[in-house]
């Protein structure tokens, strides 16, 4: 299957700081890919560089075949691909049904406002906020509000969902529920970037592994491959991590 | 549905005034009715999109002249009142497509000083304008009571012409998407929201009624100048309005408009000399003890992003 997404040579620096240091990225349709890094690694930033809020300073994206890396953030919204945010976003004195709508409305293609209506309450019922759809966002539980981020995320149709720590300040039963829910979205055939700090959630979806450090991707590759590699210890997992898998390659 | 009743029930009461009071009682009626159309279109961009702007004397001063220099080239009224909100509406989408990027009191400064920068244009091109000599318009050959009558009716058809658009705008996809922006602009263009051409929209609806109800106005007092149609009041007024009616709310921009005025009229009756400290006294206290406005809900209370 062709790549959906390819990042060639991707530079983006803020000042003195090269945040972004050539990175060079291509994903199939399918795949969940997690990217994995130290904070200041460059995560948000080359979420940031795909979904137009950046600029790089030099490479490209392709999505779907197509140039986008100068289109505006919207229009490459409404292109297939979706984000959330590392800290939720929410319309905060918007009822839920209508903060889902704006994703179905203005990226997801639904022709009406009534329509776009509909389908975020159907979408509110399948993430589990069925109960709270009438409910202002700003009253929403940090999970819910996450839960929310997603449908938001869904309502969009993407083809590519960029899940930005999603599960961040969650506890243990809650991020079992978001890991359900990926998984759910992974199988209606989106694909998916998830962003994450938590070992245990990336195990547990990622068909794939990128490690990011100072800008650069330093290791890519299968879950099991890239969790024994050297340089992704020591960069980012530690040696205490390595001792618990045993041998490291 | 009921909106749109309410709506044809005030515009109706209200067209019944000249039935009712005299030319004095026309002549604040006419007021009121202008004071709404500028209240009404603050709250688009102001309210409804959350960007405090004060551009509103610029479009009411544009839409004065444009109607005041074709009424001296013997163009007809009503068209010179349409062609106003044609070049109000214009200069709106031309300005706000380089502005509408500023956020918060950024925005809020550029827009304060296009009504500065178009007086100080009006002063230099006196061969045009008349400069700071003003312009005369035609003296239409009415009596006094027949024309008092005109400018009301034609003040209230605009108010209600406004009043629609809003409740159309409201209703329809660009008004949720401004509600989008206005909520959190960032989040908004994440899900697909071309913000800056739906903010130039709106920018421009806050524009043409309001670039009407100068070249009305024009035609109401037959003379104008730059100091007095860009007068920064026409600014700040409609804010006041919307802020004591209720910001983002349907009515609250009339309501307010009505309660200023009358503050306005009755302040200066008992207070001459003092009048504009008394009156911006009374809205410090109207604003500090009703934040929310007298429709408002902290539902729909204004984010006003830095």
């Amino acid at each position: 299957m062709g790549a959906l997404i390819e990042l060639d040579g991707i530079v983006r620096a803020f000042g003195g700081l090269r945040a972004l240091d050539g990175v060079s990225l291509s994903i199939a349709e399918g795949e969940i890919v997690a990217l994995i890094g130290p904070n200041g690694a460059g995560k948000t930033t080359l979420v940031n560089v795909v979904t137009g809020v950046h600029q790089a300073n030099a490479g490209s994206v392709r999505f779907r075949g197509e140039d986008i890396t100068r289109l505006s953030p919207d229009r490459i919204a409404r292109h297939g691909i979706g984000r959330t945010f590392q800290i939720v976003q929410p319309f905060p004195h918007m009822s839920v049904a209508e903060n889902i709508a704006a994703g179905a409305r203005f990226a997801g293609g639904a022709s009406s406002l009534a329509e776009a209506q509909a389908r975020a309450r159907a979408l509110a019922a399948e993430v589990g906020l069925g109960d709270a759809v009438d409910r202002r966002a700003e009253t929403l539980t940090l999970a819910k509000r996450k839960r929310l981020e997603l449908a938001k995320g869904l309502a969009m149709r993407p083809r590519l969902l960029l899940l930005d720590e999603v599960n961040a300040g969650l506890n243990a039963s809650e991020i079992d529920e978001a890991l359900t829910l990926i998984r759910a979205i992974a199988a209606r055939g989106i694909t998916i970037v998830v962003i994450e700090h938590l070992m245990k959630v990336v195990l547990a979806v990622a068909t794939r592994i990128v490690v990011l450090h100072q800008g650069r991707v330093i290791a890519d590759g299968a879950p099991d491959v890239v969790v024994r590699d050297r340089a992704v210890h020591e960069a980012y997992l530690g040696q205490r991590y390595a001792a618990s898998l045993g041998k490291v390659s | 549905m009921r909106d749109w009743a309410i709506l044809a029930a005030g515009v109706t009461l209200f067209a019944l005034l000249p039935l009712l009071g005299g030319n004095y009682a026309l002549r604040l009626g006419t007021i009121f009715a202008m004071y709404a159309v500028l209240a009404l279109s603050w709250n688009i961009i102001g309210g409804l999109a959350g960007y405090p702007s004060f551009a509103t004397a610029a479009f009411f001063g544009l839409g004065a002249y444009a109607s005041a220099i074709l009424a001296g080239k013997s163009v007809p009224m009503l068209l010179a009142w349409a062609a106003a909100g044609i070049v109000a509406a214009t200069f709106a989408v031309v300005i706000g497509l380089a502005i509408l990027h500023l956020k918060g009191h950024y925005f809020a400064i550029a827009s304060l000083v296009l009504a500065e920068v178009l007086r100080e244009l009006t002063n230099s091109f006196a061969d045009l304008t008349g400069g700071g000599m003003g312009l005369n318009l035609p003296v239409l050959r009415w009596t006094v009571g027949q024309e008092a009558q005109f400018f009301f009716f034609a003040m209230l058809v605009l108010v209600a012409l406004t009043m629609i658009a809003v409740l159309l705008l409201r209703r329809s996809t660009l008004g949720f998407a401004l509600r989008c922006i206005q909520q959190n602009e960032d989040a908004a263009v994440m899900l697909g929201i071309g913000a800056r051409g739906c903010k130039a929209v709106a920018f421009m609806l806050s524009a043409v009624f309001v670039g009407i109800a100068g070249a009305i106005y024009a035609s109401w007092v037959h003379y104008i100048e730059p100091g007095d149609v860009f007068d920064v009041l026409y600014s700040v007024k409609p804010l006041v309005m919307v802020l004591i009616g209720g910001i983002g709310t349907l009515f609250g921009p009339v309501i307010g408009a009505a309660v200023f005025l009358l503050l306005e009229e009755a302040v200066w009756r008992s207070f001459l000399t003092i009048h504009a400290a008394v009156l911006g006294g009374l809205i410090v206290l109207l604003v500090l003890f009703l934040p929310d406005g007298m429709l408002g809900s902290r539902k729909a209370r204004l984010v006003w992003r830095g």
